[in-house]
């Protein structure tokens, strides 16, 4: 039994002329204790409205269908209560920006402090004694937390919010762009810190981003997202030397290299709009080996491989021969 | 490299939060109740105002019933205690308060508004000597100045409308100087500023296109604040002797005894009248600023609040 | 700290070879911290930012060159002081040859002719209000160039396709909000050309893109200074970016140039402890590719307790003791071509 869960997630938002915005399209993962897995896609492909599901904080617009577990207990069908249990205590999150977000008003350890108070996991001089550990945990001095957010600098801040989501003792941590406005120094500092927790508490890690080479230096295994929906899946290693999605493949040739030669390319055109029915596949008014059957038919997500998914028509082609993907196609 | 011209996908409902709507007026008034209910409101007195010589049902200057008269069909709001009709004496009465109300808010609106310019824009010393003088201004108590320029100067229109305008601009200044400051720090006028754009250019054509929806707003606001006072200081008898504005109908009724001869319609009437115009500025102007501030929106993550749609055999889950 | 020319060799008729254009010496800009009343009444000593703190490189026509470097280099401040929105405290950033920092107000406006900034920010750097065609047409009407209307509108439209907006026809009454990220990072780019600038700083420009998008935007911008006539100042925190697109690499620290050179050279052999540090520690996209990555320990420094000796000493891996005392000076290292400096005792 996986730690978490997601199956068949759908969710869609009410847009104000009446119309329905489809922002999570079947997406589906496991994690085990231990394991990172990275979230990977670019800006409106529904990453973050999947794991803010998980969580169950999305607003009164939003209608989701699907099937999310945390340690075997299935928490959307119920209702909010079944969701409170779980929600910090087995599952926490950080949020994007998280760092810009915290309480100017309330000293670092009190923030932590809150909820475990809150969740009834520690109070008192208990809960401070605990704050103090975790802060130590996430590098802060322990002595530093009596001070206020404002005196933090930014790479200081996000871990402290890494420290108030793991105020609870979870189990799972879903970590929404955790670095992405932090120098380069401070960001390996702070995955670094991903890493041992991850190692070390047995933390299970989703780790969204739009960074691959984070992804790469990160998690062991990644989703790519586009359009709302998971278009392929695998080890991150097998992702970037055998990817069997077009748009895997272009992800990666768009993104420099330190040391790389190649040439690195954009993808032309933009996302397709989520408020209407999507015929055939998303990708394929930008993708460079779309064929016929890309516009007529959907593809759907499938084994290519043990532990390898991916939903692209080429798949099909020559039997499997990931090579369909390396050479020309003939249109 | 050319970009394919999708603007369609361009507009993808999920960067709908990064860019933001473009509000025009019309759609701030088209969509929100409130505001079209104001705005109707507005228009009618406006219009009643406008054509009050061809609608009025009998003069103001003449007697035309008995003193006090009752309601009847021939007087539909009876008479006042010179016998002259009180519907038409509302009718004109409007013009003059509603006269009042929008020329002192233009003149604090031009006053307030280059006061607020001028110093949210240039900033240092302009702005600490434009601040100090707002400040000068905001201490002056409303009543006592009226009386004083009253007596000094005489009671007229001009006066009232004088004496509210200085009244009003202050807060306006206020307003619109915090949103010039605001507006300077955007990345798109400091471009313009790097490209050598001089300040008259900037503060024309960036700045106060966009400010001006919020200068509608609290235009509109003012209105209501004006008309209120105008109202309050011709109660007082501050007002101009040779108008009957909705406030010194209720002054004359209050001091000719209106109340003792029971007669109600000489200073309800005239009371619902002013009501009514300042609610509607309220309306319409509350409802302009609120969806122009998207701050005011109540905030978006709250657990639990979303509807669960039951799973009809989907399609295979993955991993 | 001698600034860095293109080593001045006869050519062929023993002409020398033209100044570049632009050259940047010994840049010093700070900015007060405010004491406050009471400081003031108390005299506490005056504490300032060294934002910029003796700092020199030069850009030829023709050349990109990345500023790369952390939050509180002083990265964002040279960009503005060589635009100069900023007002230097000493130094000289010299144009084509004249000192610009000594320019009176009155003749900064042919200067923004000449020199323009790309912001980061896309979507807040186009006023909402106008048109693509207006943004694109403000600079001529600001400065009173292109001709009548008509002459202007052929001038917009080939802006345009110089930025890549193709078919123009189809951008030109568009809204900002309208565009994507990409799509208005290329109308700021277009309103930038329309008056034919020498130099092009641009802040960040594709940081705030997604990533599928941000290649266009670069590979634009390479296209541009290979034109021959432009020279690009790239200022941006993503050593990979520059790597690839830039043709020199200047690595900033606290306020000055630790280390700077061809991109490809400083990125395959850093030579400063600095520059070697943060190369480590960029991701790289190949998960097999896991180099030792050598994590600084500690913030970047304040720009305004600035150590004594060497900048960087406290943090540095192979700090010796005379680091504490030497304050190093760009020159050239051991083993590097002509143009690759660093300052560090060590090289």
């Amino acid at each position: 039994m996986s730690l978490l869960e997601v199956r068949d997630l759908h969710v869609w938002f009410d847009l104000p002329d009446g119309g329905e915005l489809h922002a999570v399209q079947n997406v589906g993962f496991s994690l085990d204790a231990g394991e990172r897995l990275g979230l990977v896609g670019e800006s409106g492909c529904g990453k973050t409205t999947a794991i803010l599901t998980i969580m169950g904080l999305l607003p009164s617009s939003a209608t989701v269908a699907g099937d999310v577990r945390i340690a075997g207990e299935s928490v959307l069908a119920e209702g909010e209560e079944s969701v409170r249990s779980h929600r910090w205590n087995d599952v926490a999150m950080v949020f994007q920006g998280a760092m810009n977000a915290l309480n100017p008003v309330k000293t670092v350890e009190q923030q932590i402090i809150e909820p475990m108070e809150f969740h009834e996991v520690a109070e008192g001089e208990e809960a401070r004694y605990e704050a103090r550990r975790l802060l130590e945990m996430v590098g802060i001095p322990r002595q530093a937390g009596g001070r206020y957010p404002h005196e933090f600098s930014g790479g200081m801040r996000q871990r402290a919010a890494l420290a108030m989501a793991l105020a609870c003792n979870p189990k799972v941590l879903l970590a929404d762009e955790p670095t992405t406005a932090l120098d380069v120094m401070v960001q390996a500092q702070i995955l670094e810190l991903l890493v041992g927790l991850s190692d070390e508490l047995g933390l299970a890690l989703v780790l969204v981003t739009h960074d691959l080479p984070v992804v790469a230096q990160v998690c062991d295994r990644a989703a790519v997202m586009y359009a709302g929906e998971i278009v392929e899946t695998g080890l991150v290693d097998d992702l970037f030397h055998d990817p069997r999605h077009p748009y895997t493949r272009l992800l990666f040739a768009a993104t420099p290299d330190l040391y790389g030669d190649e040439e690195v390319v954009s993808i032309p055109g933009a996302p397709p709009r989520l408020d209407r029915e999507i015929l055939g596949c998303p990708f394929q008014p930008r993708c460079d080996r779309a064929f016929d059957r890309c516009i007529r038919e959907r593809p759907v997500l499938r084994h290519v491989h043990a532990d390898r998914l991916a939903a692209c028509h080429l798949n099909d082609l020559a039997a499997g021969n990931s090579d369909v993907h390396r050479t020309r196609a003939t249109k | 490299m050319a970009i394919r011209p999708d603007i369609r996908t361009a507009e993808a409902a999920t960067d709908s939060a990064r860019r933001g709507r473009r509000l025009w007026l019309w759609q701030i008034i088209r969509e929100s109740r409130q505001a079209k209910v104001g705005l109707i409101v507005l228009v009618f007195f406006v219009l009643v105002a406008l054509l009050a010589p061809w609608i009025e049902p009998h003069s103001v200057n003449e007697q035309t019933g008995p003193v006090y008269c009752e309601p009847s069909v021939h007087h539909l709001l009876g008479c006042d205690d010179g016998g002259v009709d009180m519907l038409s004496l509302l009718i004109q009465g409007g013009r003059i308060s509603l006269i009042v109300g929008f020329t002192a808010t233009l003149v604090a609106m031009i006053i307030g508004g280059g006061v607020g310019i001028l110093a949210g824009y240039f900033g240092g010393w302009v702005d600490t000597v434009l601040m100090r003088v707002t400040d000068y201004f905001l201490v002056i108590p409303d009543l006592p100045l009226a009386i004083i320029i009253a007596a000094v100067w005489g009671a007229s229109l001009s006066h009232l409308i004088l004496v509210i305008a200085i009244l009003l601009w202050t807060t306006t200044a206020r307003i619109v100087r915090a949103q010039v400051k605001s507006v300077r720090e955007r990345v798109y006028v400091k471009r313009s500023r790097s490209l050598g754009a001089g300040n008259a250019r900037i503060i024309f054509r960036h700045v106060m296109p966009q400010i001006a929806p919020l200068l509608v707003a609290n235009t509109v606001l003012t209105v209501a604040v004006a008309i209120f006072d105008e109202t309050a200081l011709s109660f007082l008898g501050l007002g101009d002797p040779s108008t009957h504005s909705w406030g010194q109908i209720i002054e004359f009724a209050f001091l000719r005894t209106a109340i003792t001869a029971g007669a109600w319609w000489a200073i309800i009437p005239a009371g619902i009248c002013v009501a009514l115009v300042i609610m509607a500025c309220y309306w319409l102007g509350q409802a302009i600023e609120d969806s122009l501030n998207p701050r005011l929106k109540v905030s978006y993550l709250s657990p639990r609040t979303f509807r669960v749609r039951p799973l009809v055999g989907r399609g295979p889950s993955a991993l | 700290m001698s600034p860095i020319t293109r080593p001045e060799t006869a050519g062929a008729s023993g002409a020398l070879v033209e100044p570049p254009l632009l050259e940047v010496s010994d840049l010093r800009t700070r900015y007060p911290i405010r004491r406050g009343l009471v400081g003031a009444l108390i005299r506490r000593p005056r504490r300032w930012v060294r934002a910029v703190d003796g700092l020199s490189f030069s850009l030829r026509r023709g050349e990109m060159l990345a500023l790369v470097g952390e939050s509180g280099c002083g990265k964002t401040t040279t960009a503005q002081t060589v635009l100069r929105l900023l007002e230097p405290d000493s130094g000289s950033v010299k144009l084509d040859g004249r000192d610009i920092t000594s320019l009176p107000s009155r003749d900064l406006r042919p200067l923004r002719r000449k020199a323009q900034m790309i912001y980061q920010d896309p979507y807040e750097s186009l006023d909402p209000r106008f048109r693509v065609r207006q943004t694109v047409e403000e600079p001529m009407l600001i400065h009173g160039v292109g001709g009548n209307h008509d002459q202007r509108h052929v001038l917009v439209v080939e802006a345009l396709t110089r930025a890549g907006l193709t078919p123009p026809d189809l951008f030109l009454d568009r809204y900002p909000h309208e565009l994507s990220g990409g799509q208005r990072q290329r109308v700021a780019i277009a309103a930038s050309l329309v008056l034919g600038p020498e130099l092009l700083v641009a802040d960040e420009p594709v940081s705030m893109l997604d990533v599928s998008v941000r290649a266009g935007v670069l590979t634009l911008l390479d296209q541009l200074r290979r034109s021959g006539t432009m020279g690009i100042l790239m200022i941006t925190h993503d050593l990979s970016t520059a790597s690839h697109f830039a043709d020199r690499i200047a690595v900033m620290y606290l306020g000055r140039i630790v280390e700077h050179g061809p991109a490809k050279e400083i990125v395959r052999d850093p030579k400063h402890p600095y520059t070697r540090a943060l190369l480590s520690v960029v991701p790289k996209r190949d998960p097999r590719d896991r180099t030792n990555p050598q994590i600084l320990t500690g913030e970047t420094p304040n720009p305004v307790a600035i150590p004594p000796g060497c900048r960087f000493h406290p943090r540095c891996p192979v700090a010796e003791p005379r680091c504490r005392v030497e304050d190093p000076v760009l020159h050239r290292v051991r083993g590097g071509t002509i143009e690759h400096e660093a300052a560090c005792v060590l090289v």
